[in-house]
């Protein structure tokens, strides 16, 4: 395996220097030379129009897809309500699971989790549930434990788990120690049904580049997945499923790290990962104040308030809404973005939601790219008299 | 209080523009800096070590060039940098980064604290950390916002979670991840500069560590990339024209059309 430049072919064209998404290519005497940290991803071999550049392909796939079966969505829950985001990775799962014709399984730990059934409505053909009063908060060296040992017992071949701070903080850790892949906060997932893989892609370069990446010799296949990405599906009440409770066993499984306090974030009433309508502003509010203006409009529209990280750095609003890539992913019905350019990282966040509208000053702003509908003009006219419309209606 | 730091180099992705020509990154006039959430590691290292006394190592896996992140977390105040640089080590993903970088800790000896960064700019997946504590089987703890105490071989801090805020206590040593509420990186030092010009940073390669080539860049990595491409923005947007007022007017149509308002 590995890449092979054919330097009797190659006429130092240049054509594939500009495609290598890691830049590793360059033309020195004529002819291209490669740096190290080539990822094999076939950018030059496509591009290069003399077949100088030799991809040989990825090995045959080990026979590992046999003794694995199934499909296991981590089903998050906190305070006992289970996470949106575990519906939607159902809704994904079960998609995966026709295809690959197979089960679709929820994990779920915590302590007194009514809805459990809710997971079976929407999508899951067992359920296994591991219910403890150690396990009520979420506890991630517990979970880590308890995931490998489930995940040795029935060997699934796909495990996905939301990319939230618990899935980001312990999958990572029942991957290092079942010395399998796994692909980070995902955006889509797909599967490639001759060679029965798992295709996970993902945004990387904040967000500048797409990876799809695949883990082939390795089993289970994981992924964390971005929440608001995937929709859920309506629950179908009378679908049928299976729990299976399994023992949380005290013994073997300890804690290292012990959790002595939390001390939750009451900024906002409603919650931006949560909301269906998200009025965001930016540094063109110019001050902490005129988010006032803002906070009027969300609360006519029953909206959360959003932010760009520039105003979060600049103190004018919590972190807890900052939207983009280092803040959260949100996937609202309406995403109205005001005083915000746009920059890759905030678009990172939410260029998912399905309507989004721009009110920004300048028509040059990349907001205006992934704009539903745009107002170019200044945020202090156009905000007050939405506001004003929406009341006298 | 030993505290090792895992740095990264990256390029500066901030400026990183896509030429709407070609469709491909600009990459003139981009330089290579520390991965900017691998500063407050790097602080917070610095910081621990004035407070308790022992050292700071910064340590990084890297191309030759990876040495000036190296100097520069030198000059910023770490007492050593040692450099994991090979060509076998070309190409890792997560879980062969992790397993190096665990090697290497293994060879450095006795630390406390090893502290990452949340996550790297251009690899942007947040699990090397996780994974080394793993293969180190040591604590973990995530998104530390900050160091309240550490006594008696037990440390506590706090991080931040979707919700709010977690108090967590964890035995030494341990791992953890750091956000950059942490603290505010300071500038370098002139002293630090004088002595990172003058720094002798150490290079590990396949041989140093002892660790099995298969295991290690590419050929350890369990996750390959298969293409890479560069997102669509496809925008059939509609911008209002005409007086400002009409807009508005236009824009809540189409959010009534929609049953939004
Ligand atoms: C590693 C990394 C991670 C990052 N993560 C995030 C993230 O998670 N989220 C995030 O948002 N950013 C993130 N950023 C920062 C991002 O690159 C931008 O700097 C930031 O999003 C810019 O915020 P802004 O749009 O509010 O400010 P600016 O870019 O300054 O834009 C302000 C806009 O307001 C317009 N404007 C000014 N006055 C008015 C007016 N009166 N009426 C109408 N419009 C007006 C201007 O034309 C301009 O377009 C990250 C950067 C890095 C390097
Ligand atoms: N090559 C590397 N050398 C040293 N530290 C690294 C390397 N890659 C990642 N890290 C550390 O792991 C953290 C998370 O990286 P990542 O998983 O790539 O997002 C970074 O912030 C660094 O602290």
């Amino acid at each position: 395996m590995g890449i092979q430049i054919d330097l009797d072919k190659c006429v130092g064209c240049g054509d594939c220097v500009p495609v290598c998404p890691f830049g590793l290519l360059e033309i020195v005497d004529d002819k291209v030379q490669l740096k190290e940290g080539c990822t094999l991803c076939g950018a030059c071999q496509e591009a290069c129009g003399y077949e100088a550049i030799l991809i040989e392909a990825v090995s045959e796939v080990e026979a590992v897809s046999d003794s694995h079966q199934g499909i296991w969505v981590f089903a998050e829950q906190r305070n006992g309500k289970l996470k949106g985001v575990a519906y939607e990775l159902l809704a994904k799962g079960r998609e995966l699971a026709n295809t690959l014709q197979t089960d679709l399984s929820a994990v779920c730990f915590g302590h007194g989790i009514d809805e459990v059934n809710r997971l079976i409505a929407h999508g899951a053909d067992k359920v296994y549930m591991v219910d403890s009063p150690d396990l009520a908060i979420n506890q991630e060296d517990l979970y880590a434990q308890q995931l490998i040992e489930l995940i040795r017992q029935h060997k699934p071949e796909i495990v996905l788990a939301g990319a939230t701070s618990l899935g980001r903080a312990f999958i990572p850790r029942v991957a290092a120690i079942l010395k399998t892949g796994l692909t980070a906060d995902c955006t889509g997932l797909d599967i490639d049904t001759e060679n029965r893989l798992l295709r996970q892609t993902r945004p990387t370069f904040g967000g500048n580049i797409m990876a799809t990446i695949i883990c082939q010799t390795k089993r289970p296949q994981m992924s964390t997945v971005r929440p608001r990405v995937f929709k859920k599906n309506e629950p179908d009440e009378k679908r049928k499923g299976q729990i299976i409770k399994v023992d949380f066993n005290r013994e073997s499984i300890t804690s290292k790290t012990k959790l002595l306090n939390f001390v939750e974030d009451l900024t906002e009433t409603v919650k931006i990962e949560e909301a269906d309508i998200i009025v965001s502003g930016g540094r063109g509010l110019g001050k902490a104040e005129n988010f006032q203006l803002l906070r009027e409009l969300a609360s006519v529209m029953g909206a959360a308030v959003g932010a760009s990280r520039a105003v979060v750095d600049e103190g004018w609003i919590p972190y807890s809404h900052q939207v983009g890539q280092t803040g959260k992913t949100v996937c609202p019905k309406l995403y109205i973005a005001c005083g915000i350019s746009g920059a890759v990282q905030h678009l990172a966040g939410m260029q998912t939601s399905d309507i989004i509208v721009a009110i920004n000053d300048n028509p040059n702003a990349p907001i205006f790219e992934v704009a539903t509908f745009g107002i170019v003009g200044d945020l202090f006219k156009v905000v007050p008299m939405l506001t004003e419309k929406l009341k006298n209606q | 209080m030993n505290v090792i730091v895992c740095l990264k180099q990256v390029p500066g992705t901030a400026q990183v523009k896509i030429d709407p020509e070609t469709n491909t990154l600009i990459r003139e006039g981009i330089e290579n800096v520390i991965n900017p959430f691998d500063t407050y590691a790097l602080e917070e290292g610095v910081r621990l070590k004035e407070r308790f006394g022992g050292k700071v190592t910064a340590m990084s896996m890297g191309p030759p060039q990876a040495e000036g992140a190296l100097r520069e977390a030198v000059s910023l105040g770490a007492d050593e940098a040692i450099l994991l640089s090979d060509k076998a080590f070309a190409g890792a993903d997560t879980w062969a980064t992790a397993y190096t970088l665990a090697s290497a800790v293994n060879k450095l000896g006795q630390y406390d604290i090893i502290i990452c960064g949340r996550q790297t700019l251009d690899g942007d997946t947040g699990q090397v950390g996780p994974e080394l504590s793993e293969m180190l089987e040591v604590p973990f703890v995530a998104y530390v916002s900050r160091i309240e105490e550490i006594a008696d071989g037990q440390m506590r801090v706090q991080r931040m979670v979707e919700e709010g805020h977690e108090v967590i206590e964890a035995p030494l040593p341990t791992v953890i991840t750091v956000v950059k509420e942490i603290n505010v990186p300071r500038l370098p030092s002139l002293r630090g500069i004088v002595k990172s010009k003058s720094a002798v940073i150490p290079v590990w390669t396949v041989p140093d560590l002892g660790v099995d080539q298969s295991r290690v860049g590419l050929a350890g990595s369990f996750t390959k990339v298969i293409k890479v491409f560069f997102p669509q923005r496809v925008c059939q947007g509609e911008i209002f024209q005409g007086e400002l007022g009409n807009q508005v007017e236009c824009l809540m149509g189409k959010l009534k059309d929609a049953g939004l308002v």
